[in-house]
């Protein structure tokens, strides 16, 4: 059965999907808190796989609580600390629970988290975590055995298009779909134009693209990322505007600008749909939607 | 340029070292010489540090090439000096350290640690160029391996933290993908970096690697 991600991927609609972050503990409130809060406002919701590399409640934990609440869960899946023996089982796992829809990540560098003494696995890459998951919906593990009960995933992945240089990331964009990804969400995008301009590009693929909306929540944080995080270009006119944000309105200035860049996005049908990611402040995610006229 | 080194904080030596007053000391005239770590000057050094801890240094000796089989020969030479000595502090690579163990029978003790098998790129800076995977990809990557080069050892193209060229971990650090992306375009070659490389075997040889290559 096609999941119901998949299918409003396929109905033509302006897509939302967002993202909950699992605690650092067993304590689950806030995290289904914010699952309750926006499971009903949004088509998925993904769940971060120890974003950063930061240890935490898994993924899939994560994304069981969604199914529970019969909500629409996405596995975010990175390559980072589990070789293809542990990716594959964690799949046979989600998709037996319910779990329909997989996005498949390369994840963060070791040494950026909080465990930076770890050993990093990266037995397979975001492209190959695609194609396995291919093989096992074909019925066959990556040994080449036969499974007693496939799987089916509306699998996707991630691209850059603010990348530098942004040919290699464009080469691997288009192996991912060669691989098998149906839908991309996108790093964060600020500027329309120039997001316009890697759209005309992306739309000669059959794929469908959720653009990336960070919340920016201080003219402080939005200097910090687009000058560290890679891919991440913020205009200097909305560092300025949160800038001259009244004080403690900052937050609420960054709600209005990405309310208003999912609205132009919509309003241009520049791409399928936006993926916001309000790193932890889940619970402001309704107002974005609220500012976007959703 | 093979095994790159670095010296371990005297402090690690003299606790590795502590139960033992008579040693005998050996440094390699190969790579442990061109990174300065384990040459002549190095040995005594070692020597002088030593001995103001109180230690009797019986002997020293800096054999041509620590790995290779002439060691047993140069033993041989200083087999005086090293029945004398309670240990052995070695002053090579991994490789030496091995070597020197499987003739001697006594307590060896490595005065450097093995940092990784490398280049000089420029005098004094050392960079990773092979991961023995033995499978070499590098007639696909122009010649740059991914796996040594990427941080992730990826191999199907960039991650989302190449930053300009630079690699997420430390900006310091070539984005190895940016690299083969540049040589191959300069080459015409862009086309195997389209290519798909399906996961890596990782056991070629199944460790503990061995091979006869009789």
């Amino acid at each position: 059965m096609v999941s119901k991600f998949k299918q409003a991927l396929d109905s033509g609609k302006f897509v939302i999907t967002s993202e909950i972050g699992p605690p650092k503990g067993t304590d689950l409130e806030k995290m289904n808190h914010h699952i309750a809060l926006l499971k009903d406002k949004v088509d998925a919701l993904n769940v971060t796989d120890h974003q950063s590399s930061v240890m935490r409640f898994p993924s899939i934990g994560g994304c069981l609580a969604i199914q529970e609440m019969n909500g629409e869960a996405v596995l975010q899946m990175t390559c980072r600390d589990r070789n293809r023996i542990a990716l594959q089982a964690d799949l046979l796992l989600a998709y037996s629970k319910g779990v329909r829809n997989v996005l498949c990540l390369t994840g963060d560098a070791v040494p950026v988290g909080d465990h930076g003494a770890a050993k990093g696995i990266f037995d397979l890459d975001s492209v190959q975590l695609l194609h396995l998951i291919r093989q096992l919906e074909a019925g066959t593990d990556l040994g080449g055995n036969k499974l007693e009960g496939a799987v089916q995933f509306c699998a996707g992945a991630t691209v850059t298009p603010e990348a530098e240089p942004l040919e290699p990331q464009l080469i691997k964009f288009e192996k991912k779909i060669e691989a098998g990804a149906e839908f991309f969400q996108t790093q964060a995008i600020y500027d329309l134009e120039r997001f316009a301009k890697f759209m005309e590009y992306a739309r000669q693929f059959s794929v469908k693209i959720l653009a990336g909306i960070v919340l920016l929540s201080s003219a402080r944080m939005a200097k910090f990322m687009t000058e560290n995080v890679p891919g991440i270009f913020v205009p200097q006119n909305l560092i300025d505007e949160l800038a001259k944000a009244p004080k403690g309105g900052a937050l609420k200035k960054g709600i209005e600008i990405a309310g208003r860049t999912i609205a132009a996005i919509k309003k241009e049908s520049l791409c399928d749909g936006v993926h916001i990611m309000a790193i932890n402040r889940e619970e402001v995610v309704p107002d974005i939607l609220a500012a976007a006229g959703l | 340029m093979k095994s790159i080194t670095r010296q371990k904080p005297f402090d690690e030596v003299k606790q590795l070292s502590e139960s033992f007053n008579r040693i005998f000391l050996v440094g390699c005239g190969t790579c442990a010489t061109v990174t300065k770590t384990g040459g002549i000057d190095e040995v005594r050094v070692m020597k002088e540090s030593l001995q103001d801890e109180g230690k009797l240094v019986t002997g020293w000796v800096v054999i041509p090439t620590a790995c290779d089989e002439m060691t047993a020969e140069v033993a041989g030479e200083n087999a005086r000096a090293v029945q004398d000595a309670q240990c052995i502090i070695v002053m090579a690579c991994a490789l030496g350290v091995q070597r020197i163990d499987s003739y001697l029978n006594k307590p060896v003790i490595p005065a450097l640690d093995t940092l990784f098998i490398g280049l000089e790129k420029s005098p004094g800076q050392y960079v990773e160029a092979c991961a023995q995977c033995g499978q070499c990809i590098l007639g696909e990557t122009a010649g740059i391996c991914p796996l040594t080069a990427c941080h992730k050892g990826l191999l199907n193209g960039p991650c989302g933290g190449t930053n300009k060229g630079k690699c997420e971990v430390d900006k310091e650090k070539d984005c190895a993908f940016t690299l083969i992306y540049e040589r191959l375009k300069e080459q015409g070659r862009l086309d195997l970096m389209r290519k798909y490389h399906p996961p890596k075997n990782y056991q070629v040889i199944p460790r503990p690697r061995m091979t006869s290559l009789l």
